[in-house]
């Protein structure tokens, strides 16, 4: 497929709450193409969560337009944006969010389960997204039979297991030593590049954000900077 | 989603929590229980007295003076024997017509005794009530004409005095007048608890004397057809009302003595199943509340489940497949509990409990449309989540 895999076009996301109105993004424009690398900085409050709430069909924008894929979602019914989710978009979050009581294959298989995949196949694809990210031999083990970076390890082949055009991940290091953090980063790296999966991360570590091919602050519900607009000024960053 | 698939998450989701997902079954377990035990009582009870009222014997019809009536007090009976002698002639045949004087009292033998029913009656008694003499033999005509003193036991009666004789020929006292035993009746066992063996005949004539009275309780006729019946019945009424113009009389048959019974222990029946009905109700309630916990406890992971592409009714089928499963299962494990204790009733106690199909289909239908009708609000809640809230909750 051509194309970017995300488009936001001035995509606003307002909260209403009893009496006022909290304005959590601002009309920011962003375009996630194939196979890049992004990383997204800013302080707390500044917007990130939400965009990435956006980015990947979580939550709809109060205005502007958003294309996941070249779909837009204003036209998709609540269904319809979770089959585009599901096809599109793999998420990995800060707190991994695995299902308890539930083996690493089995919470790697869950996106496959709504896509109709026979448990058969979608074994066989779960153990071999383990395999990649390192956990071959951690199949049957529970969450809380695993370590925090095997968990977010798990949820990384949870993400990937459908051929996803991008990887949304928030803070995926938050709830990780630094060592542990580093290998989960590395990762991400790696399978950037072999799969080609476009991958959007958040993080407060500059050193982390700089290791990425693009970069964008945040601030105030609005982009910043984005070095990929700012290419030409020299910022100190990677040519 | 997979059906197949659905049913297996709600059926972990189940198992994660077994000792609650026990408890609120337990509810419907109790509920279907009821249901079909209490039914099962309603119902034996009803064979069981239609069965005892088609035992008196076919085209049976009983006269009594006064209304009757709920409610109403007996009157004063002025019946007499002449008045059986009258009704015999209206009926055409002597032989289908019975009175009876009934009283209760001691009766002794040999260092024994018992308090029991002593019926007076007349010598066509076995005939009218299609109740013949076991061993030994019934009264004659010419015995009640005067009033000798034989007596006919029942099987409860017999073996409480003479547990170790044979009682055909000896003597008993009631109310202290000697008599002799000259008949068995063969036992009929119990009813509803009543011991219909607990009872004695003697001539009519012997328990007016005995008694100090020349009045007649009550009539029983058999009717020599079922269609005339009603003919009949009136026949006798007016004959009656015309020897006593001041008193008035009720004549059942017994199909009207059926058509009664019937009608109360039906409705006794449907309010012994609406009583379980609600205990049945009350489990669905619990239902519910444990599916809209169940929704609250789980509400991350319903969130991820929809960030990973769940659709709303994929979610919403997952939680109503969980209620269902409940109210099914315990609807089975119910319907197991009801049929159990039916028959520990039966063997138990002595109201007869019967089984029925209906109940059991009915109590396992509404269990089932009680985990879908008590499912659906929690599983629509879940369906509706919004995944970015969701994912944020505790
Ligand atoms: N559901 C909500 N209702 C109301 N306001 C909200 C809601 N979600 C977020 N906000 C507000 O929107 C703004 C942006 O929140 P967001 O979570 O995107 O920030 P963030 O950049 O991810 O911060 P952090 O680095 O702390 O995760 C904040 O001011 C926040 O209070
Ligand atoms: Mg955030």
């Amino acid at each position: 497929m051509t194309g970017p895999a995300v488009e936001a076009e001035r995509v606003a996301r307002t909260y209403r709450l009893e009496g006022f109105s909290v304005r959590a993004l601002r009309e920011v424009s962003l375009t996630v193409e194939r196979g890049d690398y992004v990383a997204i900085v800013g302080p707390s409050g500044s917007g990130k969560s939400t965009l990435m709430h956006l980015l990947g069909g979580l939550d709809r924008p109060t205005s502007g337009r958003l294309r996941l894929d070249g779909r837009d979602v204003a036209g998709l019914s609540p269904a319809e944006l979770a089959r585009l989710r599901n096809e599109v978009i793999g998420f990995v979050f800060q707190a991994f969010h695995l299902l308890p009581r539930t083996s690493a294959v089995e919470n790697v298989a869950l996106p496959l389960v709504y896509r109709g995949l026979g448990a058969r196949k979608r074994r066989a694809a779960a153990a071999e997204m383990l395999e990649r990210v390192g956990l071959g031999h951690r199949l049957t083990h529970r969450p809380n039979q695993m370590s925090g970076g095997e968990q977010q390890r798990v949820a990384i082949a949870r993400a990937l297991v459908t051929g996803p055009s991008v990887l949304l991940a928030d803070e995926p290091t938050g709830n990780l030593d630094s060592a542990t953090g580093e290998s989960v980063l590395h990762l991400l790296e790696t399978l950037n590049a072999e799969s080609g999966v476009a991958v959007v991360l958040v993080t407060h570590d500059r050193d982390v954000a700089a290791r990425a091919r693009r970069q964008i602050a945040m601030r105030d519900g609005r982009v910043a900077s984005d070095s990929a607009q700012t290419d030409q000024e020299p910022s100190g960053g990677t040519p | 989603m997979r059906l197949a698939e659905a049913w297996r998450v709600a059926l972990d989701a189940l198992r994660a929590n077994r000792l609650r997902s026990a408890l609120t079954m337990l509810g419907v377990i109790i509920g279907v229980g009821a249901v079909v035990v209490l039914v099962a009582i309603g119902t034996g009870a009803k064979n069981e007295v239609e069965a005892q009222v088609e035992g008196l014997g076919s085209n049976l019809m009983l006269v009594v003076p006064g209304r009757l009536e709920f409610g109403s007090a007996p009157s004063a009976s002025r019946l007499s024997l002449r008045d059986a002698d009258a009704v015999a002639e209206v009926v055409g045949d002597p032989r289908r017509v019975t009175a009876t004087v009934a009283s209760g009292e001691t009766v002794r033998a040999g260092g024994r005794e018992r308090f029991t029913t002593v019926q007076g009656v007349l010598a066509t008694t076995p005939e009218v009530f299609d109740r013949p003499v076991g061993r030994g033999r019934y009264f004659t005509e010419s015995d009640v004409r005067t009033g000798r003193r034989v007596a006919v036991l029942g099987a409860t009666v017999a073996r409480a005095l003479f547990p170790d004789r044979d009682p055909i020929g000896q003597q008993v006292t009631v109310a202290g007048v000697r008599f002799r035993v000259s008949g068995l009746f063969a036992p009929l066992g119990q009813s509803l608890g009543v011991d219909r063996d607990d009872e004695i005949h003697i001539p009519i004539s012997a328990a007016q004397r005995l008694l100090g009275v020349d009045r007649v309780d009550g009539l029983a006729i058999k009717a020599p057809d079922r269609e005339h019946i009603d003919d009949l019945r009136a026949r006798v009424v007016a004959e009656l009302s015309q020897r006593h113009p001041d008193t008035e009389f009720s004549a059942v048959t017994q199909e009207q003595i059926l058509g009664v019974l019937g009608d109360i222990l039906g409705v006794l029946t449907g309010v012994l199943a609406a009583i379980a009905g609600i205990s049945l109700l009350v489990g669905g309630v619990g239902v519910s509340n444990i599916m809209l916990v169940s929704v609250r406890e789980r509400t991350r992971e319903i969130g991820l489940r929809k960030a990973v592409g769940a659709r709303p009714r994929d979610i919403g089928l997952q939680f109503l497949l969980e209620a269902v499963l409940l109210t099914t299962v315990g609807g089975v494990l119910g319907m197991g509990l009801g049929v159990g204790s039916s028959l520990l009733v039966g063997a138990l106690s002595p109201v007869p409990a019967s089984i029925t199909w209906w109940s059991l289909a009915l109590a396992f239908g509404v269990s089932a449309a009680v985990g879908i009708v008590f499912g659906v609000a929690p599983a629509q809640r879940a369906g509706r989540l919004d995944p970015v809230v969701a994912l944020r909750s505790e």
